[in-house]
C-alpha cells in the first residue's frame, strides 16, 4: 500500500471508518543525527490505543528528539513509521496534526494578545458566508470543549491574563481540539501545582477513555506510577526498554536510565585541597531557588548535578551577579562581598563559563581576539583608554597554543570556529583574568569527544594550581568523574552534598528526582 | 604573566603578511571609484565636460556631505552598538538656533539677547555642544536604564528637539552672526572638521577599551555584560558622543549658512545611517568601521553631485539614492548570509 496523503487521513479519520489497529503508532529502527551528534541511533517505540506511555531518560538521552519527529518537527534520517498500520511520512507539524497527531510542548506556544477562543481555533476560525470569522460559534465551540473536559476558563479572557497552569489547559484543550488520535506531552507538569496536576490526570484518563494514545514525557518517578500504562526507557539516543509501569519499580528505572558504562576516563588527580575560598550561606533567589548553602575550597572541584529547571545554573548567575541574589551571603576568603554586577563577582576573582555559548558566550561576528580579551580589559593592560595591543595578543597567542585553539590566526571570526574550540576561545577569555574561583556551566555541552578530553584535562591541571572550581553538569559520568564532592538540586532546593567516595550514579538520580 | 611577556611572544606563527586579509572596505571602494567613473563617461556623453576635473565641483560636492559625515561618525558608532539614532536631524536644528543666538554681531540691535552680541565664538560653540550632549544623555538614559527600544527614544527626541528649535525664536531665522563665527564653516573648516572626528573615532573604535566594549555590546550583549562590562553606562555614553556630534554638525551647519533656522537638518538622520550602512555597518550591530563610513557619505556626496552635474530632475535623484540604500542592505544581508554558511 502506497503512502496516503495527510489530507486524506484528515477526511478519513474524521469519518471514523478506519478500524482500530492495536498500535496506534508504531516507530521503528528510527536514526536521527545532528551535526556532531547522534540523537537517536535505532530507536523504536509503540504506542497502543487508550494507553499512557511514559518516556524515561536522562537529559539528552534522545527523549525530546524522538517526541519532536512523532509530532513532524525533526525528520528522520532513516526508519519506518506505521500509524495505525498505515505507513506514512510527515513532512512538517501540520502534516501531522492533520494525521492526527498533536504536541503539547514544554515552552508553551500561545499567542499572548489573542483570546482563549482564538488561540485553540487559530488557522481553523469559523467563517460566515462573506469569509469573516464568527466569534460567536468561536465561543460556542470553545465553551463545549472546555465543558468535555472540565477547565473553568472564560473563552474571551487573553492568554496573556491567564496563570501558567491556566495556560497550559488551554494548550492541551487546543491539542485536543484537533479530535487527535495521539497527544504528546512533554512535562506538562512542570509549573503545576498538586492540585493542578490532579485535575491534569483527570483530564487525561478522560482521554484515555476515549480511546485516546497519550505520549507523556516526565522526570518525575511518582507521576510515572499514578498514570502511566507503559514506560519506555531511553540512554544516550537508544531505546533500553519497555515495561509495563505496574511490573517495574523506582529502582529498576534508575538504573535503566543510568546503566552505562562510564567509558571515557576521567584525568581526576588528587590535589591538596586547601582552605575555604568561597562561602555560600542561604543563598536565595525568589521564584528559582532557596537556601543554597555550600563551601568551596583551594584546589577543589565541586560538581553540580539536578535535572535541567532544578535550579542548577540559576545558582550560577547569581553567584556571578548575572542576576542578584534577593537573599543570602556570599563571602571570599571569609570576607562577606556583595555581588550586585558581573563586574563585582570579576574584581573578587570569580570567572563564569555560561551554559549557553552562543546565547550569552560568543561575540559570533566579531573575531578571536576580541572575543578572548574582553574580560580582561577590566583588569588593565590599557594605557590612557589605548588598549596595549601587542601586549594582549601576546597572552592571546599563549592561550591559544595552551588550549590548542584549531585556527590559523587570531583573526578568525568565532562563528567559523566548531562548538568545541568556541568553547575554548571563552574558557581562554577567563583564564587571562587569572581567576581564584572559575564557575563552569555545561563545559562540555555539545562539543566533540577530543575537545572535551582536553577539557577535562585543563579543569584538572587548574584544580591541581590551587584554582576553585564548581562545575554544573547533565551529564552524570561527567559530576562522578571529574567532582571531589557533588551537590545534587532538585526544584529550587539543594538536596544533598555527596562525597567523591559516595557518590554514584543512583545516589545522584535519587537526590535529583526525589 | 605580564612581566614575561616578552620572553613569551609566540615565534611560532607563520608569517602574517602572506594571509593578511583584506580590509571590507575594499569592496564599497571599489564601488565608490566605479561611481565616479560612471559619472566621468557619462559627462563626456551627455554634457561634453569632466566629472572628476572640476575641483569646484568636488570641493562642494565633498562640503555639502560634510556635515552629514560628521553626524555619520556619532551613528556609526550607534548602529554598531546594536542601536538607532533618529534625533541627529533635530538635534542639529536645535543646535543651529541656540549657538547662532550667541553668536550675532556686536551692537546687533534686534538681537535675540541685545546683552550677549559680540561674544568670542567659543561660547555659541560651547552651549552648542552642550545642547547636543543634553540630547544624548537623555537619549542614552531612555535607552539603557528605562529598556524602551532605541528607535522609540530617539525618535521623541527627534520631534521634542525640533519643537525646541521651532520654539526659540517662534520659528523666525537668526541672522547677522559674527564674522568670527561664521569663519568656522568657511573654506574647508567643515571638511576638516569631519576628518577630523572621523580620525578620532576611527582610533577609539580600532584601539581604545570604549571602542572594543562598543563592538562587544553590539555583537552580543548579554555576552558583554557577563564578561564584566557595565552595558547600561556604555550605552549613555556612546549616545552622548552622538549628541555631541550631532550639535558639532548644527554648529558648523550655521557657521557656512550664517544664519540659524529652525527648519535645518530635516532628513540628516537618515542620510547619516544610509552613509553608515552603504560603508558596511550592520543594522544588527557589532560589524563596521569608520572608514567605511566616511565612504558612504563620499558615496551620497558623489550620487547628488553626479546627478546635478548630468541635469538629472531632483525627484530622480531621491527616487536613485533610495535604491542605493536599500541594494546596499541587500548586499551586505547577502554577505552575513553567506558568512554564516561557512
Amino acid at each position: 500500500m502506497g503512502n496516503i496523503s495527510p489530507s486524506t487521513a484528515e477526511i478519513v479519520r474524521l469519518s471514523g471508518a478506519v478500524p482500530g489497529a492495536e498500535h496506534l503508532l508504531e516507530v521503528t529502527n528510527v536514526r536521527k543525527a545532528f551535526p556532531g551528534v547522534l540523537a537517536l541511533d535505532g530507536v523504536s517505540f509503540r504506542l497502543k490505543r487508550g494507553h499512557v506511555h511514559a518516556l524515561m531518560g536522562e537529559n539528552g538521552a534522545g527523549k525530546s528528539t524522538l517526541m519532536k519527529i512523532i509530532a513532524g518537527i525533526y525528520t528522520p534520517d532513516s526508519g519506518s513509521f506505521r500509524l495505525k498500520g498505515q505507513e506514512i511520512k510527515l513532512a512538517s507539524p501540520l502534516d501531522a496534526l492533520m494525521y492526527g497527531i498533536a504536541m503539547i510542548h514544554q515552552e508553551l506556544n500561545l499567542m499572548n494578545f489573542m483570546t482563549v477562543a482564538e488561540n485553540i481555533w487559530i488557522r481553523r476560525e469559523p467563517l460566515n458566508r462573506l469569509g469573516l470569522v464568527r466569534h460567536d460559534e468561536m465561543r460556542r465551540r470553545t465553551k463545549k470543549l472546555f465543558e468535555d473536559l472540565e477547565i473553568p476558563i472564560d473563552p474571551d479572557v487573553e492568554v496573556r491574563d491567564l496563570s501558567v497552569a491556566n495556560r497550559q489547559m488551554v494548550e492541551i484543550a487546543k491539542a485536543v481540539s484537533y479530535d487527535s488520535d495521539i497527544l504528546i506531552m512533554d512535562e506538562p507538569t512542570s509549573a503545576l501545582t498538586d492540585r493542578e496536576v490532579e485535575h491534569l490526570f483527570r483530564i487525561i484518563r478522560t482521554l484515555k477513555e476515549q480511546g485516546k494514545g497519550i505520549v507523556y514525557i516526565t522526570h518525575k518517578m511518582n507521576e510515572l506510577f499514578e498514570i502511566a500504562d507503559e514506560v519506555s526507557v531511553f540512554r544516550d539516543g537508544r531505546f533500553v526498554g519497555e515495561h509495563p509501569a505496574s511490573e517495574v519499580t523506582r529502582d529498576d528505572i534508575i538504573r535503566l536510565m543510568v546503566g552505562r558504562e562510564i567509558t571515557q576516563m576521567f584525568p581526576k588527580e588528587t590535589v591538596p585541597i586547601g582552605d575555604v575560598v568561597l562561602s555560600v550561606r542561604n543563598l536565595s533567589l525568589e521564584g528559582r531557588f532557596r537556601d543554597v548553602s555550600f563551601d568551596l575550597r583551594k584546589g577543589e572541584i565541586l560538581g553540580f548535578a539536578g535535572l535541567v529547571g532544578s535550579g542548577r545554573s540559576n545558582v550560577a548567575e547569581t553567584l556571578f551577579g548575572v542576576t542578584p541574589a534577593t537573599s543570602g551571603a556570599i563571602a571570599i576568603d571569609g570576607k562577606e562581598i556583595a555581588v550586585t554586577n558581573p563586574g563585582t563577582a570579576m574584581d573578587a576573582g570569580m570567572a563564569f563559563l555560561t551554559e549557553d555559548r552562543k546565547e550569552s558566550g560568543c561575540f559570533l561576528l566579531l573575531d578571536i581576539m576580541a572575543n578572548m580579551q574582553i574580560a580582561l580589559l577590566r583588569h588593565g593592560h590599557a594605557r590612557a583608554g589605548f588598549v596595549k595591543e601587542r601586549e594582549i595578543e601576546a597572552l592571546c597567542q599563549q592561550q591559544k597554543q595552551r588550549l590548542r585553539v584549531r585556527t590559523p590566526d587570531l583573526e578568525e571570526p568565532v562563528i567559523n570556529l566548531s562548538g568545541g574550540n568556541q568553547q575554548k576561545v571563552l574558557i581562554a577569555r577567563w583564564l587571562l583574568t587569572r581567576p581564584r574561583i572559575l564557575i563552569l556551566d555545561e563545559p562540555t555541552r555539545g562539543i566533540d569527544v577530543g575537545a572535551k578530553a582536553e577539557i577535562h584535562k585543563l579543569i584538572t591541571e587548574l584544580a591541581a594550581q590551587g584554582v576553585a572550581v564548581l562545575m554544573i553538569s547533565s551529564e552524570l559520568p561527567e559530576v562522578l568523574g571529574m567532582s571531589d564532592r557533588v551537590l545534587v538540586m532538585h526544584e529550587g532546593r539543594m538536596t544533598g552534598i555527596v562525597d567523591r567516595k559516595d557518590a554514584d550514579q543512583v545516589t545522584i538520580m535519587e537526590l535529583a528526582s526525589q | 604573566m605580564a612581566t614575561d611577556v616578552s620572553t613569551a611572544a609566540p615565534p611560532t606563527e607563520a608569517p602574517r603578511a602572506g594571509r593578511r586579509r583584506l580590509p571590507p572596505e575594499l569592496s564599497i571602494l571599489g564601488v565608490m571609484v566605479g561611481m565616479m567613473l560612471l559619472f566621468e563617461a557619462l559627462g563626456w556623453i551627455f554634457v561634453g565636460q569632466s566629472f572628476i576635473a572640476n575641483p569646484l565641483r568636488l570641493k562642494i560636492m565633498i562640503l555639502q556631505e560634510a556635515e552629514i559625515g560628521i553626524i555619520a561618525v556619532g551613528v556609526t558608532q550607534v548602529i554598531i552598538m546594536g542601536g538607532i539614532d533618529l534625533s541627529s536631524g533635530s538635534v542639529v536644528g536645535m543646535t543651529a538656533m541656540i549657538a547662532a543666538s550667541l553668536a550675532q554681531t556686536e551692537g546687533y540691535t534686534h538681537a535675540i539677547y541685545p546683552s550677549l552680541t559680540g561674544l568670542n565664538p567659543i561660547f555659541p560653540v560651547a552651549a552648542g555642544l552642550l545642547c547636543g550632549l543634553v540630547a544624548g544623555t537623555i537619549n542614552g538614559s531612555l535607552i539603557a536604564y528605562t529598556k524602551i527600544p532605541a528607535f522609540i527614544a530617539t525618535l521623541g527626541m527627534m520631534v521634542s528637539a525640533r519643537g525646541v528649535a521651532d520654539w526659540y525664536t517662534n520659528g523666525q531665522p537668526i541672522g547677522n552672526l559674527d564674522d568670527s563665527f561664521a569663519a568656522i564653516g568657511a573654506g574647508w573648516w567643515p571638511v576638516i572638521i569631519f576628518l577630523g572626528v572621523a580620525f578620532i573615532f576611527h582610533i577609539a573604535l580600532r584601539y581604545t577599551r570604549y571602542g572594543k566594549f562598543t563592538y562587544a555590546i553590539g555583537a552580543n550583549p548579554l555576552a558583554a555584560r557577563v564578561s564584566g562590562i557595565n552595558v547600561e553606562r556604555h550605552i549613555v555614553i556612546v549616545y552622548l558622543i552622538a549628541g555631541l556630534l550631532s550639535g558639532l554638525s548644527g554648529i558648523v551647519h550655521t557657521a557656512r549658512a550664517i544664519s540659524g533656522q529652525a527648519g535645518v537638518g530635516v532628513g540628516f538622520e537618515l542620510d547619516a545611517i544610509a552613509a553608515a550602512v552603504i560603508g558596511g555597518v550592520s543594522l544588527s550591530g557589532g560589524v563596521g568601521r569608520m572608514t567605511g563610513t566616511v565612504i558612504g557619505a563620499v558615496i551620497l556626496g558623489i550620487l547628488t553631485s553626479g546627478f546635478t552635474f548630468l541635469n538629472v530632475d531632483a525627484h530622480y535623484q531621491e527616487i536613485i539614492k533610495g535604491g542605493v540604500i536599500v541594494a546596499a542592505v541587500v548586499a551586505d544581508q547577502y554577505r552575513q548570509r553567506r558568512r554564516k554558511s561557512v
